[in-house]
């Protein structure tokens, strides 16, 4: 059988898998649609907090992205995964025990103003809209390059199969097709990491590859000797502020992401939040830890097997010769000499240029592994768009259906009407997320500045200070919102306008040396500036919320509603 | 039963030691990560911890280790502690939920 037959075969057996889950958790109330009727087990919701988490870039950029950035890639390594510890301790318990359907369901009543529970809304909508464009846009990119089907096909299709199992089993459906897609992605990782390990290194075990043999020293060698940036030095390709700043922005924005938030609604009680959120991380961590590894692995195997060597012997190399054809893979010989130069991208001496979204995706095929894993990797790099598109999709559908049509434009609604409203809206995302997955506008490229940033300016302050802070109020909180959400936006407007804009240059390049990807850090710290400032010199919350607050601190029930 | 002034004398302190414990586990993840592996990332490139230099292996790998670590003792010990005060949250099955009795 054919490489395109076998993934051909692996797509249809895992879409038919996740279409059957889709029909058989149909739900029928709001409460299975918006959080899985709240019964989903602690291991099970760390899995799917996993797969929403790990998105087609976690999959099949971060190594290579890594492999690029050597020491400096920490940003994305600990940037994505310390936020689940700010998360288990200050958020997900509490907001468990507030037991409601979103993020901004706590914001609005917290702060007692459907204003602020507004706002919370269109920044949902917004984070998650710039987030699953980016979905959409990798699924296309999966079936085009392993299927040769047209990007645009393979967006409708990714689209078609969301589509089905989000309308009709909502929270519940998205979950446990989550849970499978978990397992599809990380055995589509770990087994070609495994083997290039055992191969370079002796050890079949990735992450103990990198630590206990001398690949990592040697890399670093010899890209010292190439004239590159020595691999395990940090601050090379990034200032120490920078990596800083970066790496605390997406802690902040991991923290305040409203499709990772609202998964720790959907199980049974307090307890389970914490568990989940330690489950979450070690499913997570799996891929996280192996990802460096494969950084150092491919960077090396893939000087190894340029450099030095006459171009027209490395051109007969079979996966050489497919890469070069998609244009990910560059060879020239500028200089004439019929020998390969590897050297820095930015040098002149440089003959390879490699797309960064190769080294996950000719892993399998540099370590000469059997086509079946290859369609894998394929398999898995549509598990994670489409886990992540799933649960970003419900996130954006839940901030219209419930917090602005049901609690701010309807409250009189009853179950039926919400649960319809609740379908028709998660279908119009489908629908928005595919065309800008076909049609990408320039904000979508900069996923990781906007929605980190804005989710750490905006929405992580508000609902920390909304459970620590008793004395935080409604004016504070409204007003620190507002302003982290508006100077972080229109920073990142302003430093990534050549981006979004086509300005022919930034309008200004950093702010006191911090740039787009860590500003969310100093919107945050504005954002509780602000917020204390101003609630400390207006009116302290009512009653009620105080007891509110003292409710959610608790994990025992002690009043039903 | 106990009166509402000793309920809410109790719950200050369950929360006074959660506070405690979130803010000693939050000095350990920023030490492992913003400290080790970021501000004191030139000193421990000297430091070789077996074939990696220390702080490189703090940002790549360490720290999410501990990371998890960090996780299941928060949710081991506050697990312990809503038992020591009695918190613990009562889960109601469909049958006995007739009318919410919860405490």
């Amino acid at each position: 059988m054919t490489v395109e037959a076998i993934t051909l075969t692996l797509v249809v057996i895992t879409f038919g898998i996740y279409i059957y889950i889709g029909w058989w958790a149909k739900v029928k109330d709001t409460s299975n649609f918006f959080v899985a009727g709240k019964e989903i087990p602690a291991v099970a919701n760390g899995a799917a907090i996993a797969a929403d988490w790990m998105s087609a870039a976690s999959f099949i950029s971060m190594a290579g992205l890594i492999s690029f950035l050597g020491y400096d890639g920490t940003i994305y390594l600990m940037g994505w995964t310390g936020g689940y510890v700010l998360l288990a301790l200050l958020l997900a318990p509490y907001l468990r025990k507030f037991g409601r359907y979103t993020v901004p369901d706590f914001i609005g009543d917290r702060y007692y103003s459907n204003g602020t529970r507004a706002v919370a809304a269109i920044a949902t909508i917004f984070i998650s809209l710039t987030y699953v464009a980016g979905q959409m846009r990798g699924v296309g990119i999966v079936f085009s390059r392993y299927l040769q089907v047209d990007i645009t096909m393979g967006v409708v299709i990714g689209m078609a199969i969301v589509a089905f199992f989000a309308v009709l089993g909502g929270m519940k459906g998205i979950t446990w097709t989550q849970v499978i897609q978990y397992f599809v992605l990380i055995i589509a990782i770990i087994i070609p990491a495994a083997a290039i390990s055992l191969k370079l290194t002796g050890i079949p075990i990735p992450q103990a590859g990198l630590t206990f043999s001398d690949i990592a020293q040697r890399l670093s060698q010899l890209q010292v000797d190439l004239g590159m940036t020595e691999y395990l030095a940090p601050f090379q390709n990034m200032s120490g502020l920078n990596v800083f700043a970066v790496t605390l922005a997406l802690m902040l924005g991991t923290a305040g992401l409203p499709h990772v938030i609202v998964r720790f609604y959907t199980v049974k009680d307090v307890r389970s939040a914490r568990w989940s959120a330690g489950w979450a991380l070690i499913f997570i961590a799996l891929l996280y830890t192996v990802a460096p590894a494969i950084g150092v692995f491919a960077k090396y195997n893939l000087i190894n097997t340029f450099n030095d060597q006459p171009i027209e012997q490395v051109r007969e190399i079979s996966w050489v010769e497919k890469w070069e054809e998609t244009g990910l893979l560059g060879l020239d010989d500028k200089n004439g000499d019929g020998i390969l130069n590897f050297a820095e991208d930015t040098s002149p001496q440089n003959e390879v240029t490699i797309d960064p979204d190769i080294i996950v995706l000719s892993t399998p095929e540099v370590a000469q592994l059997s086509p079946f894993i290859i369609a894998l990797v394929a398999a898995g790099g549509l598990a994670a768009a489409l886990s992540t598109a799933s649960g970003l999709l419900l996130a954006m559908s839940s901030a219209v259906s419930h917090d602005l049509y049901y609690r701010i434009f309807k409250p009189g609604a009853n179950e039926q009407q919400r649960l319809k409203v609740g379908r028709i809206m998660i279908f119009l995302a489908v629908l928005v997320a595919g065309y800008f997955g076909i049609h990408p506008p320039g904000f979508v490229g900069e996923v990781v500045a906007f929605a980190f940033g804005i989710a750490a300016a905006s929405l992580f302050p508000a609902i920390l200070l909304g459970i620590f802070d008793k004395r935080m109020n409604r004016e504070g909180a409204t007003w620190g919102i507002l302003v982290g959400l508006i100077f972080t936006v229109s920073m990142i407007l302003l430093m990534r306008s050549v981006e979004i804009f086509g300005t022919e240059s930034q309008i200004i390049e950093s702010f006191l040396g911090i740039n787009a990807q860590g500003i969310g850090v100093v919107g945050a710290i504005l954002n509780f500036v602000i917020s204390f400032i101003i609630s400390r010199s207006t009116q302290a919350p009512p009653e009620e919320i105080s007891q509110m607050v003292e409710d959610v601190r608790v994990p025992k029930v002690t009043k039903k509603e | 039963m106990l009166s509402n002034e000793q309920l809410s004398e109790k719950q200050r302190e369950y929360w006074k030691r959660n506070i405690r414990l979130i803010v000693t586990l939050l000095i350990i993840w920023a030490s492992v990560s913003l400290l080790a592996g970021i501000i004191l990332a030139k000193p421990f490139s000297n430091i070789m911890f077996f074939e990696v230099p220390l702080s490189f292996w703090f940002a790549q790998q360490g720290s999410i280790i501990v990371f998890i670590f960090l996780i299941f003792t928060y949710a081991i010990k506050m697990d312990r502690l809503d038992r020591e005060f009695g918190v613990e949250e009562v889960i109601l099955t469909e049958e006995k939920d007739s009318k919410g009795d919860e405490s």
